[in-house]
């Protein structure tokens, strides 16, 4: 874990309001994984906002984050230009770790979709991809995703990109029931709630990877919590430390 | 190179910086960024008798130039905190302060019972935290209670008693009077300012919890004021706190009268601010020729 200032080599805008950059950080590169997350300053903002790593280049010394301009620290950040440098803390979390062995179903929705570019990635050229956006204006990454997965569907609720409707309607159709696959997913919690449910109707094992507000990102102030359940009953986990990357069968809705 | 030890209520501090309650854990998360044992000392998170799970969530939002906190006390309780967190403490080289916060003054009075004979070096007592329901500030609100819960305490514990006072009062020198004349070996303020944003779309406010305590550097001049208002009536130590977010906020703190100051929320902005802090009160020293700090403390010249 480092906290440094680090260049930003390129940014591309890939929508309205979402941006990529390519930072150099070779020893955070080294770190990183897939699912990991880094918790960046705002320029004058009191707290960091946490970005997901996108993709990470060991051999170049880069990570690529992706993020979407929500309020007033990331359109700090979306100002930004190529030769600027952040000052970062990461990487951060526990990230994915894609099982090798069996089918791998990796599931974005809207702006969770960059941490599971890295995910499939990491999974290898097998990887079955299922991207939920709103619109087509809102598609994001999706040429990435062709390039790395087997198989990429693509869902709009308007139907204005691929299939109309919702990621779950396609994850309903790719599994059966109790097959030898895991299913890793991103993004706004209804829809991990929907994916969960689904995989645990198929009794298929199934990853997700939660957002919360955030202050410190290494599990000291205890704001970001996550309610879990396990055999010994209802904890308080946080995102930051004990996430963002949790099993769905934990998770308390 | 001054001398930037600082010793309150006999316990010594290496320097006088302390990082906060609530804002630190138990020290374990910044280790990994950076050896702890620099620090003055570490001020564990609110600790109670039982673990509480703590508030819903969103507990945490901005607010311009500092941050509204919900949390609501979570922690393992004080069994859990001496048998997994304090061992690590005892070999970080730092003094440990625990924080205490109960819902019931016999909370309060088994909870500090529970850490005679073991190695934390003093006492907080938490009668200001402004997120649970049950306890928390009300014990820190009327002088009466200050008076009441302190004496209970000071009688419970064989550690020094710091007593943690809240700024959402009308006067804050009378509780720092009320504990100090309970037998209070310190007091540290200020904890946090009530506050609220509400998010004008959902109309709903952006923590779960409503209301927050706000810290950060716009709570500074506010934490100050009553820095400086309570050492003058006090004899006791007062450590001073609140939206402290670079050196020249905790040398300012010193002039008005804390012996030592305490650092939070500006961790979150800069991990290391902490030791950046240390390092400018050093310089600030040597460059005035100040053999010690104590040399500065309530050495503001007011008009």
């Amino acid at each position: 874990m480092f906290q440094k200032s680090y260049k930003i080599l390129s940014t591309e805008k890939l929508n309205n309001t979402t941006f990529s950059f390519v930072i150099s950080c070779p020893e955070l590169a080294e770190e990183s994984w897939c699912g990991r997350f880094v918790n960046v300053l705002c320029g004058e903002k009191t707290l960091r906002r946490p970005i997901s790593i996108s993709e990470i280049d060991k051999q170049n010394g880069t990570i690529t984050i992706v993020f979407e301009v929500r309020g007033d620290g990331t359109k700090w950040m979306s100002e930004r230009k190529a030769g600027d440098e952040l000052d970062i803390l990461g990487p951060l979390g526990n990230g994915f770790f894609p099982d090798k062995t069996k089918r791998g179903i990796f599931i974005g929705g809207g702006i969770g979709c960059p941490p599971m570019l890295g995910a499939a990635k990491e999974y290898g050229d097998e990887a079955e991809v299922i991207l939920g956006f709103r619109s087509k204006e809102n598609a994001i990454l999706t040429d990435k995703f062709n390039s790395v997965a087997k198989r990429v569907e693509i869902t709009t609720n308007d139907g204005t990109l691929g299939t109309k409707g919702f990621v779950t309607d396609v994850l309903k159709n790719m599994v059966q029931n109790s097959e030898n696959a895991v299913v890793y997913a991103c993004g706004p919690t209804p829809m991990l709630k929907s994916v969960a449910a689904i995989c645990k109707e198929k009794n298929i094992k199934c990853y997700i990877s939660l957002e919360q507000r955030m202050a410190c990102g290494i599990g000291a102030c205890l704001c970001c919590a996550q309610k879990t359940r396990d055999k010994d009953g209802e904890h308080m986990k946080h995102v930051c430390k004990n996430g963002p990357v949790f099993d769905s069968e934990e998770v308390v809705f | 190179m001054a001398d930037l030890g600082v010793n309150i209520a006999g316990v010594h501090f290496k320097n006088p910086v302390i990082t906060a309650s609530g804002t630190f854990g138990f020290g374990q998360e910044y280790a990994r960024l950076y050896d702890i044992s620099r620090l003055g000392g570490i001020s564990c998170k609110g600790t109670t008798l039982k673990e509480r799970p703590g508030n819903p969530v969103p507990r945490v939002c901005e607010t311009p130039s500092g941050i509204l906190n919900c949390v609501g006390l979570q922690n393992p309780g004080v069994d859990a905190f001496i048998k997994d967190d304090l061992p690590f403490l005892e070999k970080s080289g730092t003094a440990i302060i625990a924080n205490i916060a109960g819902s019931a003054e016999e909370d309060y009075v088994e909870t500090v019972s529970r850490l005679n004979g073991t190695s934390v070096d003093m006492i907080e007592l938490n009668i200001s935290c402004p997120n649970v329901k049950e306890g928390g500030a009300s014990f820190g609100t009327s002088a009466a209670s200050v008076e009441k819960i302190t004496s209970a305490v000071k009688k419970a514990t064989e550690k020094p008693l710091m007593v943690k006072l809240t700024p959402n009062v009308t006067d804050i020198t009378e509780m720092a009077l009320a504990a100090e004349s309970a037998g209070a070996d310190a007091v540290s303020l200020i904890n946090t300012l009530t506050g609220m944003i509400i998010d004008i779309n959902t109309k709903r406010p952006l923590l779960r919890n409503n209301t927050g305590g706000m810290s950060g550097a716009a709570v500074f001049p506010v934490a100050l004021r009553m820095v400086w208002q309570t050492a003058s009536k006090v004899k006791i130590p007062v450590v001073g706190l609140g939206g402290i977010t670079k050196w020249e906020d905790a040398v300012q703190m010193l002039l008005a009268g804390a012996s030592a100051v305490q650092v939070g929320t500006a961790s979150f902005t800069d991990a290391f601010a902490p030791l950046k802090i240390i390092d400018g009160i050093n310089n600030y020293l040597d460059k005035n020729g100040y053999k010690s700090v104590s040399e500065i403390v309530g050495k503001v010249e007011p008009w």
